[in-house]
């Protein structure tokens, strides 16, 4: 089975071509061009260069979210454009479920954090077990305290990764009251060939859906709606 | 006959997702759009981050009613035209990434338009015998542009706004009278009721430029109009207001417009943009018009509101001159008229 595979979800830009358990191509890109300008190109890039024929693919995965709600849409816009064309399922992939999937068979657990502005991260936290990716905390939008405090109660040495290390490492170092370490530059961001991994599971579990149907998971309103949702619950 | 060309159309700028199919630049075989007015009805305006996520949800239905509706296959469209500038970031880069990867996988040419000459070019889909030059009044709730057409891709601006425009003016009274968004086709109904020489507000001389408009000093002077008739708990004739205001509107983009046309020695006159189906608008430019024997242009109102028709035929003239745009296309949301990138 063969997946193309796009992550914008963050600051890194990454595309991959992944068919079986070979992984073709792939291409990332952390740099400060936005993913409206870099995302495509790089597509056609590895399209060119393994002289792939996208008709011949199976199914479109992409970093569904969490993530910058701009990215998120431009990975969203990509993927349903490519699956309209081409007739392809699309396949979302919790942005933190393949980052964890960057670090496979790691001991402990893993806890991918991306900055989410507003005093929180993008969070959850993962384990493998017997060389499966398990949940044990779901995607969410939480103050870093408490994704901190979760990990301290479940007291096994963890393993942080994601563009929100670089935010906040000195406060996870202060906070961690059990041993923990942050991955190294060759995994510890975003990468297609991850989001490509965890789509052939669900592929195969049939969780996929049509271009048509695909949206971002946000895990947050617009400002707008939940500044009148909290207008409404004080009864203004 | 030879084939038609065929563009596929693409438009996401602001609240409305929309897709269309064009043949040969003057035929509309669809024209799909997918309005959110309802949902920005709740915040009193457009919140783009609402529009954005509305775009993601419905841009490939609105597409592939859009192909089905001309009975046209995706392979037989010979290039895809969509909006990149200007307008939200956020709302532009849906469209933009969709139709670049649409464009791309099914191996067509890209075409980035710009969203005012689209409303401008919404004028050649009704009026088969329009072709530059003339002289188009762009009016909606982002734009107020006077423009020298002077080709399908070569245009001058001769005013624009200093500060709102028009159809921002029509939203922020619509709201103070009480009106809902959008304040446009509100304030038109209301003012039908009411006597639009009730209430004297200014027309805005603007220093140094003879076409530019301002609209920011009377949207205040109604405000104060308002203000000063609570203070002396007068009732307030909304009717009145609306169409008094209305009158100061159409009254100074009709002035403008018929200077221009005289001073440019062309003879047709085209309007364009959301505003241009206001009623009392068309009514005063088309008199006036007549009265001065200018060919008057319009078009239809689902052809003023945001649509993509109006980009598959801008596209279209831009696709026959060659115009291509690379995989890297940007949305561009401040995109100036005539501007290439």
């Amino acid at each position: 089975m063969k997946i193309l595979a796009v992550d914008s979800s963050g600051l890194v830009a990454s595309v991959a071509l992944v068919e079986d358990d070979n992984l073709i191509a792939e291409y990332t890109v952390h740099y400060k061009k936005t993913h409206s300008q870099t995302l495509l190109p790089m597509l056609d890039e590895i399209v060119k260069m393994t002289e792939t024929d996208l008709a011949g693919i199976d199914a479109i995965a992409v970093a569904a979210g969490p993530g910058s709600f701009t990215g998120l849409r431009i990975g969203a816009a990509t993927v349903k454009g490519l699956g309209l064309a081409l007739d392809k399922p699309v396949v979302g992939v919790p942005t933190v479920e393949a980052l964890a999937m960057n670090l496979y068979g790691a001991a402990g657990v893993l806890c991918p954090l991306m900055d989410a502005r507003r005093d929180q991260v993008y969070t959850g936290i993962y384990r493998f077990a017997g060389g499966v990716l398990e949940m044990e905390k779901e995607p969410c939008a939480v103050p870093l305290e408490e994704i901190l405090a979760a990990l301290n109660v479940l007291g096994e040495p963890v393993t942080f990764l994601g563009d929100g290390v670089a935010v906040y490492r000195e406060r996870i170092v202060q906070e961690m009251r059990i041993p923990c370490q942050f991955a190294p530059a060759h995994v510890n961001k975003q990468r297609a060939s991850a989001v490509a991994v965890c789509a052939q599971r669900r592929m195969a579990d049939g969780g996929y859906v049509s271009a048509d149907d695909f949206s971002p998971i946000y895990l947050r309103l617009s400002q707008a709606e939940r500044e009148r949702k909290e207008r409404e619950a004080n009864g203004e | 006959m030879e084939k038609p060309t065929y563009i596929l159309a693409i438009e996401s700028s602001c609240d409305e997702t929309s897709a269309a199919v064009v043949s040969d630049g003057r035929t509309v075989c669809s024209n799909v759009i997918y309005s959110q007015i309802d949902l920005h009805k709740l915040y009193g305006g457009v919140v783009p981050e609402i529009a954005s996520r509305k775009h993601i949800e419905k841009i490939n239905q609105v597409i592939t009613q859009a192909l089905k509706e001309a009975d046209r296959t995706l392979q037989q469209m010979d290039a895809i035209a969509v909006t990149y500038g200007p307008g939200l970031v956020g709302a532009l880069l849906v469209g933009v990434a969709e139709a670049k990867a649409i464009a791309y996988a099914a191996g067509k040419p890209l075409v980035g338009v710009h969203h005012i000459e689209g409303h401008i070019a919404a004028n050649y889909i009704e009026h088969e015998d329009l072709e530059p030059p003339f002289i188009c009044l762009v009016v909606s709730g982002g734009h107020t542009h006077l423009v020298r057409v002077e080709g399908y891709d070569r245009f001058e601006i001769l005013g624009r706004t200093r500060d709102d425009a028009a159809g921002e003016a029509f939203d922020k009274v619509a709201r103070a009278i009480g009106l809902e968004y959008p304040g446009g086709p509100a304030i038109d109904r209301l003012a039908r009721e009411g006597n639009r020489e009730a209430i004297p507000f200014p027309r805005a001389r603007v220093e140094g430029n003879e076409y530019d408009f301002s609209f920011s000093g009377l949207k205040s002077a109604v405000l104060n109009y308002l203000n000063q008739c609570e203070m002396k708990k007068l009732e307030v004739n909304r009717a009145d207001v609306a169409a008094s205001f209305q009158y100061a509107v159409t009254d100074v983009l009709t002035t403008h417009a018929i200077h221009a046309v005289k001073e440019s020695g062309l003879n047709r006159f085209a309007l364009a943009g959301g505003v241009a189906s206001n009623s009392a608008l068309r009514a005063s430019i088309k008199e006036a018009c007549e009265r001065e024997g200018i060919q008057f242009y319009y078009p239809s109102p689902v052809y003023c509101t945001d649509n993509a028709a109006m980009i598959g035929v801008a596209g279209y003239y831009e696709f026959i001159k060659g115009v291509r745009h690379g995989w890297d296309l940007n949305a561009v949301p401040n995109l100036k008229l005539g501007q290439r990138i």
